[in-house]
């Protein structure tokens, strides 16, 4: 009994991770049919910059958590936003109307020119900014303990998928964006100015990354090659509940989450296999993830 | 069946490449095997993409190759080199069967995204089997071909790789004009016409699937083989990433664009990593860009647009 608390506690709090590292990428394929490579890198640009503010903030001699965190965010917000602009305007916005893998291949040039700049920027040697997670506390749930910092993780993404989806289906320019998902001439027609949504889009998705990757400093040490460990499991999350879809990121979130805990419980050999055996086993049953939908093929 | 040009002149060229190889300094002739090796699975690539698949997976052959060399080396004290390639080979194309069934439903960045899980599924058995180093990997013992043992391995390893890269160019020049191979292009241009007239679009996709596969095993072998030591790291997916962008830098125009596009790999990455040890990947994506913006075709198709140009 105490296993299965133990898996559903772990296996959410690593759910909600994954969903935060996987949002901003079904939110850019969704919109604009990119699927994201560079992602990842976006991730660790978050990750670099609020563990090396942060540190710091310490070694100055600060303690208040609040203006930890107020530091973090701020510093997610300001990567994400800045790479996000430099990353469409720069390179994406030459090549649209490509096919959608050379989109691939062409995000995944600008992963390896991140992963560089990253190296040249901040060096090879590790960051560590655990001060926040310390900080936080322990939570006791019957016998097991749980740290402060996972729950707050949780309550975050909670809050960023309800967030995005009151963006999508609430608010007028959800409305739009949902218009061009269906279909990009229409609304193209109507007088939605596409650019400029993708624009938008690329910026949040991209600022969604960075958050990600802030949040995670305090519970990892930031070394090079983090954010290409972490796309690999982003598509396996993304791909399992259907590209483009928020509700299936979540619930590819879950699921993955779940049988990853589940793994480390029983047979931690197959961590990293468990992964990608689930994608694997739901895309042979449903080819486009659980909520994804079939394209109409060409003639 | 008689000789083309263009093989006569890949024959040629081989017998050239062997001859400087006798004598050049050591570092260059280990460079020369090691871009046949990988042109061998970046040439599996180019099929899958003369079919408008992108595989970003290819690293689970390359890597299936290679451990059939070290593990039938060290498990069942296998010395041939010859029969320790056809074991991967082999392995390869049995492993490429099964998946392929599944795999040739699925098309763009399904497909694409399918063969890097299954690579990366491999990489994470490895990376947790003791047995063979885990992370590690483990030394590919001693081999000899057909019973004579090469004085230096290098030496062995580049004949070897010369030969096998030339027999495969050959075929895949002459399978990429036979129907399969022509029916793979037309696959990528409309995959919808090609089943109206009467071609099976899977059968095609799957024959042509499991070939790349048994190729890029090959290429495994001889990295292999030449450099003396496997690791997990030939299934990550950034190596696979490296195959593509080979092939794209090669284009699918001819054969030996991917022959000469992994050397010009190979150059470019032994003086960058020396000059600029923390800008190596910089370079291969701002190279990348470049490719897809301003020859996206290759640069075999630099060969081409001059011959139209002077006729």
């Amino acid at each position: 009994m105490l296993t299965v608390w133990a898996i559903l506690i772990d296996g959410f709090i690593y759910a909600s991770w994954l969903f935060l590292v996987a949002a901003g990428l079904t939110v850019i394929y969704g919109v604009m049919r990119i699927l994201n490579m560079a992602h990842g890198s976006l991730y660790a640009l978050g990750a670099y910059a609020a563990a090396s503010a942060i540190g710091w903030y310490y070694a100055g001699g600060g303690s208040q958590l609040w203006m930890a965190f107020a530091i973090l965010a701020t510093c997610a917000l300001l990567i994400g936003v800045i790479s996000g602009l430099l990353i469409e305007r720069g390179i994406l916005r030459l090549m649209y109307g490509r096919d959608e893998i050379l989109m691939l291949i062409v995000t995944f040039a600008i992963l390896l020119i991140l992963e560089d700049v990253m190296k040249l920027i901040w060096g090879t040697t590790p960051y560590f900014a655990w001060q926040p997670y310390a900080g936080m506390g322990r939570v006791s749930i019957d016998v097991l303990t749980v740290s402060g910092y996972d729950i707050m993780v949780l309550c975050l993404s909670v809050v960023i998928g309800v967030g995005l989806w009151f963006w999508l289906e609430r608010t007028r320019i959800g409305k739009i964006l949902r218009s061009i998902i269906h279909d990009r001439e229409v609304s193209e027609a109507m007088g939605v100015n596409v650019r400029r949504m993708f624009t938008i889009t690329f910026v949040i998705g991209a600022t969604l990354g960075a958050i990600a990757g802030g949040i995670t400093a305090p519970i990892i040490s930031v070394v090079p090659g983090i954010g290409i460990e972490v796309i690999v499991l982003a598509f396996a999350v993304v791909v399992t509940g259907g590209l483009g879809s928020v509700t299936g990121a979540a619930v590819g979130a879950i699921i993955v989450g779940l049988a990853r805990a589940t793994s480390i419980h029983t047979v931690p050999q197959f961590e990293l296999f468990i992964i990608y055996a689930v994608m694997a086993a739901v895309l042979i049953f449903r080819p486009h993830g659980l909520f994804g939908q079939a394209i109409a093929r060409k003639i | 069946m008689s000789l083309q040009k263009s093989e006569a002149i890949m024959i040629a060229a081989a017998v050239a490449i062997g001859l400087v190889g006798l004598m050049s300094p050591n570092w260059l002739v280990f460079t020369t095997t090691l871009a046949v090796s990988k042109a061998l699975v970046v040439l599996g690539v180019v099929m899958l993409m003369r079919s408008g698949l992108v595989s970003f997976g290819q690293g689970l052959f390359f890597c299936i190759g290679g451990y059939a060399v070290g593990m039938g080396g060290r498990f069942l004290n296998i010395q041939d080199a010859l029969l320790l390639i056809f074991i991967g080979f082999v392995a390869a194309i049995a492993l490429a069967m099964v998946l392929g069934l599944l795999l040739t439903r699925y098309r763009e960045i399904f497909f694409a995204m399918l063969t890097m899980a299954f690579s990366m599924i491999l990489f994470g058995i490895l990376v947790k089997s003791h047995g063979l180093g885990s992370t590690d990997g483990f030394t590919v013992v001693q081999w000899s071909v057909l019973g004579w043992q090469p004085e230096s391995s290098g030496m062995g390893a580049f004949w070897l790789a010369l030969v096998l890269g030339l027999l495969v160019a050959l075929f895949l020049n002459r399978f990429f004009q036979s129907s399969i191979g022509l029916a793979c292009e037309a696959i990528r241009e409309n995959e919808v016409r090609v089943e109206y007239m009467g071609v099976s679009r899977r059968q095609v996709l799957y024959i042509n699937y499991v070939l790349a596969a048994g190729i890029g095993a090959i290429g495994g072998s001889l990295t292999a083989l030449a450099a003396g030591h496997v690791d997990p790291e030939m299934a990550y997916w950034t190596i696979s990433g490296e195959f593509v962008f080979i092939a794209l830098l090669g284009g699918t125009g001819h054969v030996a664009a991917a022959f000469i596009a992994a050397m010009i790999f190979a150059l470019v990455r032994t003086y960058a990593v020396e000059l600029f040890p923390n800008s190596w990947q910089m370079i291969l994506g701002i190279v990348l860009l470049l490719i897809i913006l301003f020859l996206p075709k290759g640069i075999w198709s630099l060969f081409t647009r001059q011959k139209k140009a002077a006729s």
